[in-house]
């Protein structure tokens, strides 16, 4: 299927394939104001239904203002935070898999793909697993997602690192940790295996304030890098020898893409444990909205990010009320729309 | 290409090698676990059967089942892995990509979940199906629209039906405790308390996959330089894609059914055996076919070792021997170019 003509003189508005075109970046940041409103009506949607529904006038008032009413409780304390963690955990991801996906060139590089999440789920299924203190396990999922990171970066480095190698080695430790992970599920009782299992699907029920402030200043630091980041991106998109004749610090600019990335997810995977799908799916969708990476793109990636996991969030809640679905498994069967989709927009590029 | 004519005799001697190595396992698969037996007694066993002698019992009722099994899987998912690396021009390529392991976790799960069904042989056929039906639905999705099943929209559609079943697997699984504890064993992977009779009934089919892929080896070939390239030298690509796409549901739903999702043999496989043989997919076919099933043997055998008296299923132990080696691949050598 091809394009209609355009008529003579006008801009090349190409779908947002073009690369900076001013039509193109006047769209984008259209789309970034609509994507900002989705999620905003998302969120006082989120607050406002539930087992106990609050109007939505009532249930926005109470969360920005009026902290004197019966809603109180239920707003501030209990949805609230849920849906900041939706909005901040979307983003964050939806930034780590842009970086890693404009970094490598393969569809199929996200975090969770590359083994960041199955580092942390490896020490959190060990803890639950075992037995442990559950109290631990922010903090070891962390921990595995970032010991993981550092595991692959290290054992990818041989005279700098090739994103080809990096990829193959990701999925070799991911392989590894998986294992680790099977021969918990299989070793022990039955009841533990079943928490485990349960923290494996990823979930935001239960998210505390703690929890959104986690995350939020895990943005906070690794946001503004990953859009000063951009820049070097698109250089390096070119090809390493083109990039390096441009005077980009080759190895060094990777290390910082795969750390920011890393970073974003493992702030994730530590908070709500590991949500499938958004890291690997949201930046092909806005690529496929808006085309190539600018800033504005990413700024579009990250508010469909948190579209997408707030969505997710609100299908999890209330598809079978009361039972409560973990959010993971909802993000991982959105896919199918998505899928759609994206597909459709390749048929049109091929 | 790396391999001239020159190379081909090399390849050629290494492949009565290759078999050796299959033939070693296979004779250490039957001769340890739990009761040690000799190789004389294996070979009795074999060739001159002894009803009363409980190790020749051990080794004809429980091991031979087992190595067949093992044979049939390691293979299917090694040659399925190879040709879905070639067609995909993907690293990250293996069945598991196309969907046919999640295809197969969810049918089981399902058949559990519902009818309740508790044996490894009950599982077969539901595999195989689930593995069928995930595959083509991943085939239908990406050759819709213009431009056929290209690498990146089988890649994408591959992951994205994965992951939706996926998400109805783990769904099922947390609904109900009873079923996880059933699935667990046969998610992990695992050759034992498989029945011939399955085998023997799914080898005709892998047998003419197995055909086709060394056949197609060629034309995979072409198809791995690019579609363009290949179009270029006159070949029929979507008919190459399609003819590779069901020798590859043959296969790998074939193995599915047989060992469970072990996920790693079909992946690290193809890449160990090109970077012995160079880019050609004639050879990395054929190699494949012997190194395979070595490797899930191989972890079959050490699994019923480490912590014996109990076993570690083959899934678990493929991926940790596997693993380290492809990272050491993948550091020694120029491996991610396909």
């Amino acid at each position: 299927m091809s394009p209609p003509p355009l008529p003579v003189g006008q801009p090349a508005r190409t779908r947002g394939r073009t690369v900076a075109g001013g039509g193109s970046a006047h769209r984008t940041a259209i789309l970034c104001i609509a994507a900002a409103g989705v999620a905003l009506v998302l969120a006082a949607v989120g607050v406002s239904v539930g087992d106990f529904p609050v109007p939505v006038r009532s249930a926005v008032a109470t969360a920005i203002w009026d902290r004197g009413n019966e809603y109180d409780f239920v707003i501030n304390s209990l949805r609230l935070p849920r849906v900041t963690v939706a909005l901040l955990a979307g983003a964050c991801l939806a930034l780590s898999g842009a970086l890693f996906q404009s970094l490598i060139d393969n569809p199929l590089v996200s975090p969770d793909i590359i083994g960041i999440d199955t580092g942390a789920a490896a020490a959190a299924v060990t803890i639950l697993a075992v037995g442990l203190d559950s109290r631990l396990l922010p903090v070891a999922a962390f921990a595995g997602a970032v010991g993981a990171a550092a595991l692959i970066f290290t054992l990818t480095w041989r005279r700098g690192t090739s994103g080809g190698r990096l990829v193959l080695v990701g999925i070799g430790v991911s392989a590894l940790l998986s294992a680790l992970i099977t021969y918990m599920l299989v070793r022990f009782p039955i009841e533990r295996v079943s928490a485990a299992a349960r923290w494996q699907a990823g979930t935001l029920s239960g998210s505390s304030w703690d929890d959104a402030r986690t995350l939020a200043a895990g943005l906070a630091v690794l946001g503004p890098a990953a859009f000063m980041l951009v820049r070097r991106l698109r250089v390096m998109q070119l090809g390493d020898d083109a990039a390096a004749a441009m005077g980009v610090a080759l190895e060094r600019s990777r290390m910082t893409i795969v750390a920011t990335g890393c970073g974003l997810a493992a702030v994730v995977v530590a908070v709500v444990g590991p949500l499938g799908f958004v890291a690997l799916l949201v930046p092909h969708v806005a690529r496929a909205m808006a085309g190539v990476l600018t800033v504005r793109v990413l700024l579009l990636t990250a508010l469909l990010g948190s579209v997408m996991l707030l969505s997710a969030d609100l299908i999890a809640q209330r598809l079978f009320a009361p039972t409560v679905l973990p959010a993971g498994v909802v993000t991982a069967a959105m896919g199918g729309p998505y899928l759609l989709f994206v597909l459709r927009k390749f048929n049109r590029g091929s | 290409m790396r391999t001239g004519p020159l190379l081909v005799g090399r390849h050629f001697v290494g492949v009565p090698a290759a078999a050796a190595l299959l033939v070693i396992v296979a004779v250490l698969s039957l001769r340890y676990g739990a009761l040690d037996i000799d190789t004389a007694t294996v070979w009795n066993a074999l060739w001159d059967y002894d009803r009363g002698d409980h190790a020749q019992i051990v080794v004809r009722e429980l091991r031979l089942h087992r190595t067949i099994v093992g044979v049939i899987a390691g293979a299917s998912f090694a040659v399925a892995g190879a040709l879905t690396q070639g067609v995909t021009r993907n690293p990250l390529g293996a069945p598991g990509i196309l969907g046919t392991n999640a295809g197969a976790a969810f049918a089981v799960v399902t058949a559990i979940y519902i009818a309740g069904i508790a044996t490894p042989t009950g599982y077969v056929w539901f595999a195989f199906a689930g593995a069928l039906g995930a595959t083509v639905l991943v085939y239908a999705i990406a050759s819709a629209g213009a431009g056929g099943a290209s690498p990146v929209k089988l890649a994408l559609a591959g992951a994205v039906v994965s992951a939706l079943l996926g998400s109805w697997t783990a769904g099922l699984l947390l609904l109900d405790v009873a079923t996880l504890d059933q699935a667990r064993f046969w998610l992990a992977g695992s050759i034992s308390g498989r029945g011939t009779a399955e085998a023997i009934l799914l080898l005709p089919i892998v047998g003419a996959a197995m055909i086709a892929a060394l056949v197609l080896g060629r034309h995979v070939n072409a198809l791995s330089l690019g579609a363009e390239v290949a179009a270029g030298l006159g070949q029929r690509t979507n008919a190459v894609r399609a003819a590779a796409g069901l020798a590859v549901v043959a296969l790998a739903g074939s193995a599915v059914a047989l060992a469970g999702p072990v996920a790693f043999v079909g992946l690290a496989v193809p890449h160990i055996v090109r970077s012995l043989v160079g880019p050609d997919y004639r050879w990395i076919v054929l190699y494949s076919m012997f190194v395979g099933p070595s490797l899930l043997l191989g972890a079959d055998v050490i699994g019923r070792r480490v912590v014996a008296p109990q076993e570690l299923q083959v899934g678990i132990v493929s991926a940790a021997l596997g693993a380290p080696f492809l990272i050491y691949l993948v550091r020694r050598s120029r491996l991610a170019e396909l």
